[in-house]
């Protein structure tokens, strides 16, 4: 019997089971080995089928996503009683990702702003003797592992699909990774950068510039150039697509495993290259980065060491 | 009747020039108020905002950098990249939720022992004014 493989959506925009389709004709090898038991965004399951398997009948389930409601909570649970392994797959599965830039504000603030007028949704509704009941939109977003036991982890926003590939074959291999893996190469991005060569041995630098403010050059370091990077603190794996386009990176594929807070260490390895010693200077050397917790939490600020307190 | 709350500070001191002068500061009898937990670091450029970030997420009410002065590190630019850090971590705190002045970096050579104490006792009057702060672990928060 073909081991049975399962993905799921949270909160997440849909990329990651976007990626997986991306596999193209490895897709189809990979249906040859394993019978996908659950994949409601790609294909017709119904909750009830997930909840006629028995506990742990699913080999891995692969869940994209962040946690931001009671339904996405409860789905997490049922599909971790049912496999043996849950892998989180993508930033917002693995960190909280562009969801968890959420947590800046209450669920509160988030309803006031999204339903002007008062009209906030409800669990629950009665009306005419008709019951009508919402998941529960909980106050903060939370990574995956917050909420369910994870077992492994697949960075990316999306994961590539040599990352894909690679994740699936070392699940399906003989020796299992110990728990807790990142699937990724555990180095930085800097050290296989295409650019590698170009950033200089003292990289200063005299004013951050947003990526409308300049054309950079294509060939060279674009920290270097004044863009704020963050490749020297990020997770090498994703073959450097961003940079390939011209683009920073952004951080997407998280921290290294020396890492315990991603936005704390990616602020600090671009602050020190500031060519700036005094005061003044430095305060307006600065304003080139308007948005620091966006900057360098974009995929992670429900990790963080510190859980934003909400000033409502 | 409550306890009257009493700021936890969590405070990096260099080993070359502040550390030196909260010594001195000892050793000459001053007194200033004992909220602050000193950690020795070998350089204020040694204070990775990680360790910022866990002592406020581990309780601290406010967090107190002390480096050499502009141009006195002992290894040249600690305190540089020390202030460059601290510069843009004071506005990813304060999106955080934690006022400015529960985060300080401050310059005093190793001779002015009076400097930690008035820098000290200046932040812990401040603290009381702010009062605790609370923090949340993610557990709590779901």
């Amino acid at each position: 019997m073909k081991p049975k493989v399962a993905f799921y959506w949270c909160a997440s925009c849909g990329g990651c089971d976007e990626a997986i389709i991306d596999l193209d004709e490895t897709l189809l090898d990979l249906l040859s080995s394993v019978e996908i038991v659950f994949w409601p965004a790609a294909m017709d399951f119904k909750l009830k089928d997930l909840q006629g398997m028995a506990n742990g009948s699913i080999l891995v389930s692969f869940i994209n996503g962040a946690i931001r409601n009671s339904d996405q909570r409860e789905m997490a649970e049922l599909l971790r009683a049912r496999s043996r392994m849950v892998v989180a797959f993508g930033s917002c599965a693995q960190l909280g990702g562009i969801p968890g830039l959420a947590n800046l504000s209450g669920a509160k603030s988030i309803f006031a702003e999204v339903y002007p007028g008062g009209v906030t949704p409800r669990s629950f509704h009665q009306e005419n003797g008709h019951a009508l009941r919402l998941p529960d939109f909980f106050d903060n977003v939370s990574a995956l592992g917050s909420v369910v036991d994870v077992d492994y982890y697949v960075p990316g926003c999306p994961p590539t699909p040599s990352i894909i590939r690679e994740a699936i074959n070392r699940l399906m291999g003989a020796e299992l990774p110990p728990k807790g893996t990142v699937l990724a190469p555990d180095k930085a991005l800097c050290e296989t950068c295409p650019r590698k060569d170009t950033r200089p041995e003292k990289l200063l630098v005299r004013e951050f510039k947003r990526t409308h403010q300049i054309l950079p050059d294509q060939q060279t370091c674009l920290l270097a150039q004044g863009l704020v990077c963050l490749g020297p603190g990020t997770r090498a794996g994703c073959e450097a697509k961003c940079i390939d386009g011209n683009m920073p990176c952004t951080g997407c594929f998280g921290p290294t495993s020396r890492v315990r807070d991603f936005g704390a260490k990616a602020l600090s390895a671009v602050a020190s290259v500031a060519d700036c010693n005094e005061e003044a200077l430095t305060e307006e050397v600065m304003n080139g980065v308007p948005d620091p917790a966006g900057t360098f939490y974009r995929y992670s600020l429900p990790s963080s060491l510190l859980t934003p307190q909400h000033m409502e | 009747m409550p306890e009257a709350f009493e700021p936890k500070i969590v405070a990096f001191f260099c080993n070359w020039c502040t550390y030196l002068a909260a010594d001195l500061a000892g050793t000459s009898r001053m007194k200033y108020a004992p909220n602050a937990r000193i950690v020795r670091v070998m350089c204020s450029g040694r204070v990775d905002p990680q360790f910022v970030l866990e002592a406020f997420a581990k309780g601290a009410d406010g967090v107190l950098i002390g480096g050499c002065h502009p141009g006195d590190c002992h290894y040249q630019e600690g305190n540089y990249k020390a202030l460059r850090r601290c510069v843009l971590l004071r506005r990813l705190l304060h999106q955080m939720g934690i006022e400015d002045e529960r985060f300080r970096l401050e310059w005093i050579s190793a001779a002015e022992g009076e400097r930690v104490k008035a820098v000290v006792n200046d932040m812990v009057e401040k603290l009381r004014a702010l009062g605790p702060r609370v923090p949340l672990r993610h557990e709590e928060v779901a």
